[in-house]
């Protein structure tokens, strides 16, 4: 019997110790039945990338605070790019300035969400991008 | 790609979408098995079960480190439970162990148990396979440790040990049901907590009287901090113990040869139920039967003996 259930990495780069953002989405994506793979705190490009490899997922959220965004997702886009992930879909979320967001949607960041985004709206990109 | 070559040569990539077709049903994943097969049966295969909360991802995280410091490759499967309202599931084993993610000799994969009881989901098994498949020594099961039934990791782990923690007097004395039994070796962890020494003390004496097993193995009783990696090393060695018990006793051999057996067996009766019903699709008397059935007109030993013979007759 075949049962596709979609699988999402939810990590938190950086060194900074918020992670109720990642962990809201983590709950709310797991109350409309996605399977949510979360890895803590303090992540570097390349373990988010490592462990999306592992898991085998659709799609990898991350959620900044720390301003490092740039270097963040522009590394883990090239490492995805590099260890043949670049079918998942990558989105971001956190405090990210109105003005990069042009370029990280150009290296590849599907969806932004800023702070006070609605629920129903990642909900509605992840059935639109992931399934 | 060729995802089977691409595993057997250590791609992590490959493996990972062999697990994930096999989780999904994928009758390609199947086939790839076929061809992995010959390359299993290596690895060593540890379980970990004991109560959420316990301390096992954080164990896991540090026997990890000490098999890697053996120069022993390892990988690792994680099982937490699926919501039954939403069938998702948030899994954060990975939490503890991903000080590990950048290096090539670790592969931990986490599943969700999709509804399926005892401990491990319904794929844990093939998982166990694609990994001893693409040459990790050393395969860690993390079981979900909700309830008392979680005895199907004894059917896959040649070693399982059960994780215990302090202050679970009476806990201990519920345990003896069904967990105590399945024990190779017991962890007690968070012994930097007030009654670890008492819960050592309970379990030993539960297990001295638990009737030893059948192959003449006395289980061991450990005290481990696992946040601070201490009696690690000798957790490892009890495990490597364990299993060259097993191999001087030959009840390893046996182990797998049951396991074989068992599971062979549970594939003959799945493929034929689909072989029988599916044969009957769309047949007239089969409808009528199943109304007759349902109207209470015919009993169910009645009815699928009826069909049965149906069946051998067109079979035959
Ligand atoms: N005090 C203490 N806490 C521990 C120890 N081992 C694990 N923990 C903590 O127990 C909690 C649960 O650990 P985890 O490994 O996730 O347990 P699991 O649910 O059994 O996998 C975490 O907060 C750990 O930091 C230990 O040896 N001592
Ligand atoms: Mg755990």
């Amino acid at each position: 019997m075949k049962q596709r259930k979609i699988r999402i990495l939810i990590a938190k780069p950086g060194l900074d110790g918020h992670d109720r953002g990642a962990k809201v989405i983590a709950k709310f994506l797991q109350e409309s039945g996605y399977e949510v793979i979360y890895t803590g705190l303090h992540q570097t490009p390349e373990q988010i990338v490592n462990a999306a490899v592992q898991e085998a997922v659709d799609a990898v959220g991350i959620s900044v605070l720390s301003g490092s965004h740039n270097y963040v997702f522009t590394e883990v886009m090239r490492l995805m790019a590099e260890k043949g992930l670049g079918d998942v879909v990558v989105f971001g979320g956190g405090t990210i300035p109105e003005d990069d967001i042009p370029e990280l949607k150009a290296a590849g960041v599907k969806a932004l969400f800023r702070p006070g985004t609605p629920l129903e709206e990642v909900l509605r990109f992840m059935k639109e991008n992931v399934g | 790609m060729d995802y089977v070559a691409e595993a057997l040569n250590g791609s992590q990539l490959a493996g990972a979408r062999l697990i994930r077709l096999l989780e999904e049903g994928d009758p390609a994943g199947v086939e790839a098995l076929k061809k992995l097969y010959p390359h299993t049966g290596n690895a060593f295969i540890l379980g970990l079960t004991g109560p959420p909360g316990a301390g096992k991802s954080t164990l896991t995280d540090r026997i990890i480190a000490e098999f890697r410091s053996r120069d022993l490759k390892v990988g690792v499967v994680a099982i937490d439970p699926s919501s039954p309202f939403s069938g998702g599931a948030i899994l954060g084993d990975r939490v503890r162990m991903q000080r590990h993610a950048t290096d090539p000799g670790v592969f931990v994969r986490s599943m969700a148990t999709r509804g399926h009881l005892g401990g491990l989901s319904r794929t844990t098994g093939e998982a166990v396979l694609v990994l001893d498949a693409m040459g990790y020594d050393v395969i860690l099961i993390e079981t979900v440790g909700v309830g008392q039934d979680e005895v199907e990791v004894v059917d896959l782990a040649h070693t399982t040990a059960v994780v215990a923690l302090p202050g679970m007097g009476d806990d201990i004395q519920a345990m003896k049901a069904g967990i105590l039994e399945i024990g190779d070796l017991f962890i007690v962890n968070k012994a930097d907590k007030p009654g670890a020494d008492d819960v050592v003390k309970q379990l030993t004496v539960m297990l001295e009287m638990r009737a030893g097993s059948a192959d003449g193995w006395q289980p061991r009783v450990l005290k481990t901090v696992a946040v601070k990696g201490e009696g690690i090393a000798d957790t490892v060695n009890a495990f490597l113990e364990h299993r060259a018990h097993l191999e001087r006793t030959g009840a390893l051999a046996e182990r797998v040869a049951e396991r074989e057996l068992r599971f062979f067996r549970e594939l003959v009766k799945e493929m034929a139920a689909d072989l029988i019903f599916g044969s009957f699709q769309g047949s007239g008397a089969y409808a009528d039967l199943v109304e007759r059935l349902k109207a209470r007109q015919v009993d169910p030993y009645s009815a699928a003996e009826t069909l049965l013979a149906g069946f051998s007759c067109r079979a035959t």
